[in-house]
């Protein structure tokens, strides 16, 4: 009970001391710690605790690839890619290529031609396929043709995964630019299982802005403006931003792919907000063509399929730049001009879980959790020591430690401080010092049985750490347990009652022994002080 | 100093005589727990039901809560509820899911918050869509499973299977009377209140183990005294403790529900409620039920393994 290795008062005492350094410098004001900072050596670790979007303020949200969307477009290019084929290969088809929920199908004229285009057709499939799941992967195309010569080819199910897949990383990296470009900070955009997509904003001031930026496709489109006497099987209607609809014509003449720039401005002429933009060469030319063939006439800037704005065209554009208007504010032109630079997402992204919270709620938040814990602390703190006398000096002694440890943790592991996080630190508070409570009380029971104190002291430390450690397995479990399956600010939670019950053994056991150890040779106490 | 005592030196409650009281009692509770669930329902948050919380605080003066509600009716959210809560100028505003799918619930907040946003800040808002609430209902029925699987095997392999039983037991009635307590208050259950449900398994099996582990050594050292008496010596020796450290939690869990703020305290509520019972349970539900499942028939050579492994760990620890 008395010997203590040098080197374990040493590790412990030195555990305290890194722990602390560890995290004085979240304890500081920012303005403080940057001056610190200045002056002192760099080894002295300046990493901070990590905010919960709950207690900094910020946005979460979860968003979802429209799936279905992705399977059609898929659909649609394999109906174009089977279309040319044939075509390429002169085989005849009996009434064009009908359309499926996973597929296409078709009959051929003359079923001995199967042998022409099949290869080729399986051949599409292969590409996608082998790319993504090396030579010899699942083939992206199933065929089945009959002897009648009805061909059907289906989209397999390894084939859809791996559209999605890529439609989502597409996504992520659309989204990373245009949060990026509009200047965020330290935005935190990732997968999340198979079609959806989490993208976490601390800070924010103004989070509809964020929506905005994630929820637009941004699918760019030149078209021109409907005539009287077209075709009617080659024009559609469109909404317009500014309400009712106008007439454009189906066929699209430049697309906002071959934007090079978008920058935000303002009109020379009125002193409107615009957005200037510039096109690449093949955008450029064609756009040149298009504006020299129909001087005169109005075209559509479409967006998302609403008409932004239809300019007549005065001049040909040949410069390979122009300009959008659309009696936008400021901050319109200006995430119109980050979406367009950041180009178009692959689909359609729906928002499926969000949760925001506004910074003045974030402080709020953090004002009570910090009031809580030192109301909770003083508590207990107070109550061990009514309870307790010296014994409980030590158990506090402890407690503070194990408070500092779990910081220190919480602050080397980068995991993230939430509300339910600091409700987690005040309940491991009123938890912790059950350990020295188990251990106090079982040496009263020994003294009362008329052992020495130090034989109490002792058989009390001894019997009580098996009952410790099972009791903190259990709540361990639950810790853990929520930790996987919880999210955010649950998973804060878990994390600091986990971090709380493994720092309590150290703590609370080994910490108090030490100190009662020290104590019993200086006092040589004749009475049990408890 | 006088140092303070809750409990008196050596007490001898005769504990498992209450058992004929205590079965009745928390039989009926557990009952009425499960048909409030049933019939009074319980009041999902909108992690578990979908929808859309907004937390409002009026930009001057007081909340219109009157004009919000009809609002919010216009924009064709459906049924909208309006609560003040803390002082005048906060409320949330609640609306559930919207017919079409996460899409439309999307356009619905966006609505909502645009008409708001001129009269009144904006802390908070939250939406949950029909799929991921389906996920997180889930996955919190799987999280309070699981765990007490994993409790359960890990009682097995500690202790003797009476033990195991009579834990999981004790475990289940705290879990349903905290159920009954959500169901009673009609505080909100939301992903935060698995989370106190979890602690509160875990503290429940923390105050049953440390009571089992004295029953445990108590056989080892009474080798003849009959099961209810060697019960009641267990408990009476632990008994300073237990109320101890549910003093020091109760302490702590009060300050966090009355200055943990608004967005915690049904979590804190639950987590409060959730100790009281849990150390109700451990006395009178879970070591009366080894008296009912013959703890004494089997054990010896199990016990005396265990005993062997808490020497080696103690040993370890030095």
């Amino acid at each position: 009970m008395l010997r203590f290795a040098p080197w374990k008062v040493a590790s412990i005492v030195g555990m305290t001391l890194i722990a602390l350094l560890i995290v004085i410098p979240s304890m500081l004001a920012p303005e403080t710690r940057a001056a610190l900072q200045a002056r002192l050596p760099s080894w002295l670790p300046a990493k901070t605790i990590t905010l919960g979007l709950d207690l900094q303020g910020g946005s979460h949200i979860l968003l979802e690839v429209d799936s279905p969307a992705v399977v059609r477009t898929q659909v649609e290019n394999l109906r174009d890619d089977v279309r040319r084929i044939l075509r390429e290969e002169r085989v005849g088809v009996v009434g064009g290529i009908a359309m499926q929920a996973r597929g296409v199908q078709f009959r051929l004229a003359n079923p001995a031609e199967a042998e022409k285009a099949i290869p080729k057709i399986r051949a599409l499939g292969q590409r996608s396929g082998a790319a993504l799941l090396g030579a010899g992967g699942a083939p992206g195309v199933e065929i089945n043709a009959t002897e009648g010569g009805v061909v059907q080819v289906t989209v397999t199910e390894a084939g859809v995964q791996d559209k999605v897949r890529r439609a989502v990383d597409q996504s992520i990296e659309v989204l990373r630019r245009r949060v990026d470009g509009s200047g965020m900070k330290e935005p935190t955009i990732q997968r999340q299982g198979a079609d959806r997509i989490l993208v976490q904003v601390p800070g924010l001031q103004d989070p509809q802005q964020l929506k905005d930026l994630l929820g637009t496709t941004a699918k760019l489109e030149f078209r021109l403006v409907g005539q009287p006497g077209d075709n009617p099987a080659d024009i559609e209607e469109l909404d317009q931003t500014e309400g009712g609809k106008i007439p454009v014509e189906k066929q699209v003449m430049v697309q906002g792919e071959d934007l090079t720039d978008a920058q935000p401005g303002f009109d020379q002429r009125n002193g409107e907000p615009v957005v200037n933009f510039r096109f690449n060469l093949r955008g450029g030319q064609k756009f040149a063509e298009v504006t020299t063939r129909n001087v005169g006439k109005p075209f559509a800037i479409v967006l998302d399929n609403k008409v932004i704005s239809a300019p007549r065209i005065i001049s040909p554009i040949t410069g390979g730049s122009g300009q959008i208007s659309g009696r936008f504010t400021v901050e319109q032109a200006n995430n119109l001009a980050i979406l367009l630079r950041a180009g178009a997402l692959p689909a359609k992204l729906t928002t499926i879980e969000e949760r925001t919270v506004g910074p003045g709620l974030g402080q709020d938040s953090i004002d009570a959790g910090e009031r809580a814990s030192y109301v909770g602390a003083a508590l207990v703190v107070a109550y061990m020591l009514v309870t307790y006398g010296v014994f409980g000096v030590f158990a506090n002694i402890a407690l503070f430690v194990h408070i500092l440890f779990i910081f220190a943790a919480l602050v080397l592991l980068g995991a993230t401080l939430t509300l339910p996080g600091i409700a987690g630190i005040v309940f491991t508070i009123g938890m912790a010092v059950d350990s020295n409570v188990l251990i106090y009380e079982r040496i009263r029971e020994e003294n009362h049985m008329g052992r020495s104190i130090l034989s109490s002291l002792d058989a009390g430390f001894k019997r009580a750490f098996g009952t410790i450690v099972d009791s903190n397995v259990t709540m361990f479990v639950a810790a853990v347990i929520l930790y996987f399956l919880g999210s955010g600010p649950v998973r804060g939670f878990a994390v600091s009652l986990g971090l709380g019950i493994l720092t309590t053994i150290v703590t609370a056991v080994t910490m108090t022994r030490m100190m009662i150890a020290v104590w019993y040779r200086f006092a040589r106490p004749t009475k049990l002080p408890i | 100093m006088k140092l303070l005592r809750l409990t008196p030196e050596n007490t001898k409650f005769p504990f498992m005589r209450f058992r004929r009281v205590s079965y009745p009692f928390s039989a009926f509770l557990s009952i009425c727990s499960v048909l409030l669930f049933v019939f009074w329902g319980m009041n999902f948050g909108i992690d578990f039901a979908g929808g859309t919380l907004m937390e409002l605080r009026a930009k001057s003066g007081t909340a219109d809560i009157a004009l919000l509600r009809n609002l919010a009716e216009h924009l064709g959210v459906g049924d909208v509820g309006v609560q003040s809560f803390g002082n005048t100028s906060d409320v949330t505003l609640r609306f559930g899911v919207q017919p079409g799918g996460d899409a439309a619930q999307a356009a619905a907040v966006d609505k909502v918050r645009t008409a708001v946003s001129d009269g009144y800040e904006i802390r908070r808002v939250e939406t949950v869509g029909p799929s991921v609430s389906a996920e997180l209902v889930q996955s919190g029925t799987l999280g309070v499973v699981l765990s007490i699987i994993a409790v359960l095997s890990y009682l097995w392999f500690r202790f003797e299977w009476q033990f195991a039983i009579s834990a999981v037991i004790a475990t289940m009635h705290d879990l349903l009377l905290t159920v009954g307590f959500f169901s009673l208050t009609q505080l909100e259950f939301n992903t935060t209140s698995i989370a106190a449900i979890l602690t509160i398994v875990g503290y429940s099996l923390n105050e049953t183990v440390v009571v089992l582990d004295r029953i445990r050594e108590m056989m080892r050292k009474y080798k003849k005294m009959p099961t209810d008496q060697l019960i009641d010596v267990s408990i009476n020796a632990v008994l300073p403790r237990t109320l101890m450290t549910a003093t020091t939690v109760l302490l702590a869990l009060f300050a966090l529900v009355i200055f943990g703020g608004q967005v915690i305290r049904s979590f804190s509520l639950a987590m409060t409620w959730g100790v009281c019972v849990a150390v109700y349970s451990s006395i009178f539900i879970c070591s009366p039920m080894m008296i009912y499942l013959g703890l004494r028939t089997e054990g010896g050579a199990r016990s005396e393994a265990a005993e062997a492994r808490d020497e080696s760990a103690a040993e370890a620890a030095r």
